[in-house]
């Protein structure tokens, strides 16, 4: 759909010339009606319409963007909303560890997740999803269910098992993806720059752990639960039609903060920490405990290790 | 501490558990990329069997309002010390003993020192070390609880963090965790219109 504009080479950041002369030539042939034809989305501004990948832009480019959206969330939700574009720290790749011998199946990480992270109300999406298994059967697939509801937790006879994205070291969402709309940071995160996401959900196929959520509806985000501060390729409020996914919670872990999950965990199950740090905890779960790296066999190298603590 | 903080804690306000206030602990360093305005906080007092470097500060504990020091009443005039093992009435009486066999109060309580805890060469300790108590018998726990594996920080992970003791989650007295009332589970891609627990 959109595809066609955004052909031609992408200029490098500083060759304004070109940039201009493909605003200007669209300009001419009417932007607005071009841009509805060829995406079918009749509200897509010029500017939107005409934004590059964010790995392309420059500084200057970028700015505009988040001011613009800025202004876009600030009017949408009647207050102050910021959207950061935070670099990745030198000398940092994040991991997670969650220990599957003291979880219990509470959902707390769910609904802090959703909270901290904007995502939909109405149509409900969730980057977490908790699965009951029996202990009798091990970690199987077979034996999971996510729909579990009894008055209290954790039941006997078995054992609660979150999954998130793994922010996999080899990801295959990001090798499908047909236009480079998802790829992984050097802080090891897998983002999605949603401005750019054509939403053909390649990635949800190729994603073996299910982390990856679609907008197939208007996301709805009462405005008194919004959490104003967020990240260009993490918590912003998401438009219909593209695909979101847990980022460690980008927002937070590149301003040194532990993600929401962690923080809420009433168990202490979730460790997170930076893994070139030989004195982290994540290290030292890595190092000390029994560690299993779900379908280890598919070669995804996770980021994300269960662990037994006892 | 306020009664609603000793609720949110998980602890009943019953609980004759008394902790000293506002504490400060110890963690292992773990700094490779300290940003601006995460440096750990100075000045923390270290206790022998710590280790060192990154201060912690540590969300009150649990207590029951007013409760403490326990010598308002235990000042050997009001109460007198009683060392024989018994059953308790009138007052502590609520607490249920629900941790190992054969325990009772003055295994962990000071008889002549009220207001602390003892360990079992007798050595006296705050109720803000009460870490070091537990770590007699659940030593491997202790050590994971060091290095920020047993047990909840909050914070920083590159820089300040918060601990709980071990009495925030567990209840020294009946330790085992209490289990919860589980969030709602999501909706089946059938509703996914709907409000989160199935359809209206
Ligand atoms: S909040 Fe902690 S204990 Fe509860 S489901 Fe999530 S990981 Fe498990
Ligand atoms: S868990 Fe799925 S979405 Fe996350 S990086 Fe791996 S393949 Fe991609």
């Amino acid at each position: 759909m959109s595809e066609a504009p955004k052909v031609p080479a992408a200029p490098p950041a500083d060759d304004e010339s070109q940039g201009v002369s493909r605003r200007s030539f669209l300009h001419t042939a009417g932007c607005a009606a071009v841009a509805a034809a060829l995406t079918g989305c009749g509200h897509l501004s010029t500017e939107e319409f005409l934004q590059r990948n964010f790995r392309e832009l420059d500084k200057k480019e970028l700015g505009e963007i988040i001011a613009r959206l800025e202004k876009e969330y600030t009017a949408k939700f009647h207050k102050k909303v910021t959207v950061a574009a935070t670099p990745p720290m030198p000398g940092v790749v994040f991991g997670y560890a969650l220990d599957l011998s003291r979880c219990i199946g509470c959902r707390r990480c769910v609904y802090a997740c959703v909270k901290e992270n904007n995502q939909s109300r109405i149509p409900q999406i969730q980057w977490i999803r908790v699965l009951q298994m029996d202990k009798e059967e091990g970690v199987s697939l077979l034996h999971a269910d996510p729909y579990y509801d009894p008055p209290l937790v954790p039941q006997e006879g078995h054992f609660y098992m979150p999954v998130q994205c793994h922010q996999c070291k080899n990801p295959p969402c990001v090798k499908v993806c047909p236009v480079k709309a998802t790829w992984q940071e050097p802080d090891g995160i897998t983002v999605v720059d949603y401005n750019w996401c054509i939403g053909c959900r390649y990635c949800m196929a190729a994603c073996p752990y299910g982390a990856r959520r679609f907008n197939w509806g208007e996301p709805h985000l009462p405005p008194e639960e919004i959490n104003p501060v967020t990240e260009y390729l993490g918590n912003r409020p998401r438009p219909k039609g593209v695909v979101e996914k847990c980022t460690f919670c980008i927002q937070r872990t590149r301003k040194g903060r532990y993600p929401a999950c962690v923080e809420i965990c009433p168990t202490g199950s979730r460790k997170f920490g930076n893994l070139l740090d030989p004195g982290s905890e994540i290290r030292y779960v890595i190092e000390n405990k029994r560690v299993f790296l779900f379908k280890e066999e598919l070669n995804t190298q996770p980021k994300f290790f269960y662990f037994y603590g006892v | 501490m306020p009664r609603d903080e000793a609720r949110r804690w998980g602890l009943s306000g019953g609980l004759r558990l008394v902790m000293a206030a506002a504490l400060t602990l110890l963690a292992p360093a773990l700094r490779a990329a300290d940003p601006p305005g995460a440096a750990p906080v100075a000045g923390a007092k270290e206790a022998p069997g710590d280790v060192d470097s990154n201060q912690i500060q540590v969300p009150p504990p649990p207590f029951s309002e007013g409760i403490f020091p326990c010598t308002q009443c235990h000042d050997g005039k009001t109460v007198k010390l009683n060392t024989t093992r018994r059953k308790l009435v009138d007052m502590h009486d609520d607490i249920v003993l629900n941790h190992g066999p054969n325990r009772w109060c003055l295994d962990c309580h000071s008889a002549e020192h009220r207001d602390q805890l003892h360990l079992v060469d007798g050595e006296l300790i705050d109720f803000s070390k009460s870490y070091l108590l537990c770590g007699q018998c659940h030593g491997d726990k202790l050590r994971d609880w060091k290095v920020g594996v047993h047990g909840k920080r909050t914070g920083y992970w590159n820089g300040q963090k918060q601990y709980l003791l071990c009495v925030n989650c567990h209840n020294p007295h009946s330790p085992h965790f209490k289990p919860l009332k589980p969030l709602p589970p999501p909706v089946p891609p059938d509703q996914i219109m709907a409000p989160e627990g199935g359809a209206p």
